[in-house]
């Protein structure tokens, strides 16, 4: 087992299925921060066989919806002087702005650039969500 | 209060709502000289970036007959989009101008778009294949016109029901309304969409490829085109365009009081015979285009 030092103040994203890591560690661009940022692939669980984990020591705000899009079961943990502050579960946003992209060729946003669209949550079970302009359901 | 609000997609206005534009329309067919300087000094911007006579005409002849002006263009390639001016900064620019603005484009959410950063109405004339409001309105008024109510009708809607944003709005705004049925009636390729029967309650409808099955059961029959332009391959097109076509011998097999509707512009799938059958309503239904269109901009900028 690899030992990796205790958090002193940051953000522990526990219990990412195995193989989701890379992808929240990329989605929430992990790799341009300067502070220390351990991924852990594979972990040994009780609960889930195997899990990914990462643990991020830093005082920024990182906007943690793109989490709930990618894994909605994942577990956050806020560390402050090596204590857990909080624990927070996570759920599928009803709206995200700016992290989808509409798969509809014909949609405005193809032509126009467009940051802030937003994407509106239609159907839990399915992780879909329907274009704030044209309608089109996409999902993550 | 419908007064400043835009008209995107015809669900957006609830039924009371829509009751009011359609009581003004009632109004204005009956005495269409009160109303005949209510828009004065009022300007109406049509900004039509993809051609499409019919709308356009159906928008300037309502503005000019309340006694507005209109300006505008149908040929982007004369405008500022030629330039490469985003629709953000056309509509901020545009709405300092005029008092409401009419756009219709060939991209998907377009109105919606400009409708954010509008200072003033916005109304979507149609946005590709997406939403056209107004053609609902204008079925709408026209089912209450001929059959005195929005309520408890059979409705069969026949044709290119997978394309058709006209048929996809008309059954969402009419499965709003208490006892509807709808038949939809199309070849296998060109069913209704999965999205649109989601809405609907299971027991309120039914799909078949027969025409001729199912004309004795509707109140209402709505044809539709099979758009050339919705398809990738011309073979597939000229496969399907002519599966349905309403005849003279299969009106024998409706009802007495059923009405024929179409969008218009219609190719060949209705015979032209069937134009002087009592119950074809077609070409009056683009009257009530103009008339719902004008009750619309006296609703939209609270002259009533």
């Amino acid at each position: 087992m690899i030992n990796v030092s205790r958090l002193k103040k940051g953000i522990v994203i526990d219990h990412i299925e195995a193989g989701h890591g890379y992808k929240i560690f990329s989605q929430l661009g992990l790799d341009e921060l300067e502070d220390v940022v351990v991924l852990m692939r594979n972990v040994p669980s009780r609960k889930m066989g195997k899990k990914d984990l990462i643990k991020i020591e830093t005082d920024i705000n990182l906007d943690l919806t793109v989490l709930g899009l990618i894994d909605p079961n994942v577990t956050v943990n806020f560390v402050e002087d090596g204590v857990l502050l909080r624990k927070e579960k996570l759920q599928l946003p009803e709206v995200v702005e700016g992290i989808l992209e509409c798969k509809n060729p014909r949609c405005i946003s193809k032509y126009q650039k467009i940051d802030d669209i937003k994407f509106y949550l239609i159907d839990r079970k399915t992780k879909e969500y329907r274009c704030e302009y044209c309608d089109t359901t996409t999902s993550f | 209060m419908l007064k400043g609000r835009h008209l995107i997609e015809p669900s957006e206005f609830r039924i009371d709502e829509l009751e009011e534009i359609f009581g003004l329309a009632d109004s204005i067919i009956q005495k269409p000289e009160n109303y005949s300087e209510i828009c004065k000094n009022k300007l109406l911007a049509s900004l039509f970036y993809e051609p499409s006579t019919r709308t356009k005409f159906s928008f300037d002849a309502a503005m000019l007959r309340l006694g507005g002006q209109v300006i505008g263009f149908s040929d982007p390639n004369t405008s500022s989009v030629a330039k490469g001016e985003t629709l953000k900064d056309t509509i901020i620019t545009i709405s300092n101008y005029v008092d409401i603005v009419v756009v219709r484009h060939p991209q998907e959410g377009t109105a919606k778009l400009m409708s954010k950063y509008a200072l003033v109405p916005v109304i979507n004339a149609g946005d590709g294949g997406h939403q056209h409001p107004t053609q609902t309105l204008t079925d709408l008024l026209t089912i209450r016109h001929y059959k005195k109510s929005l309520k408890n009708h059979c409705i069969a809607v026949c044709g290119d029901l997978k394309f058709g944003r006209t048929i996809h709005s008309l059954v969402k705004a009419m499965h709003r309304y208490e006892g509807t049925k709808f038949i939809f009636i199309s070849p296998e390729e060109l069913r209704i969409p999965r999205y649109i029967k989601d809405l609907l309650d299971p027991d309120s409808y039914r799909e078949t490829t027969s025409l001729d099955e199912a004309i004795g059961e509707a109140d209402i029959l709505y044809m539709s085109r099979v758009q050339r332009e919705r398809f990738v391959s011309e073979y597939e097109y000229l496969r399907l365009k002519d599966y349905f076509i309403l005849t003279p011998e299969k009106m024998l097999m409706a009802k007495e009081d059923m009405i024929v509707m179409h969008p218009l512009p219609r190719v060949n799938e209705i015979a032209e015979e069937v134009d002087d059958d009592k119950r074809a309503v077609y070409f009056h239904q683009a009257k009530f285009g103009m008339y719902v269109r004008m009750a619309l901009i006296i609703k939209l900028l609270g002259l009533e």
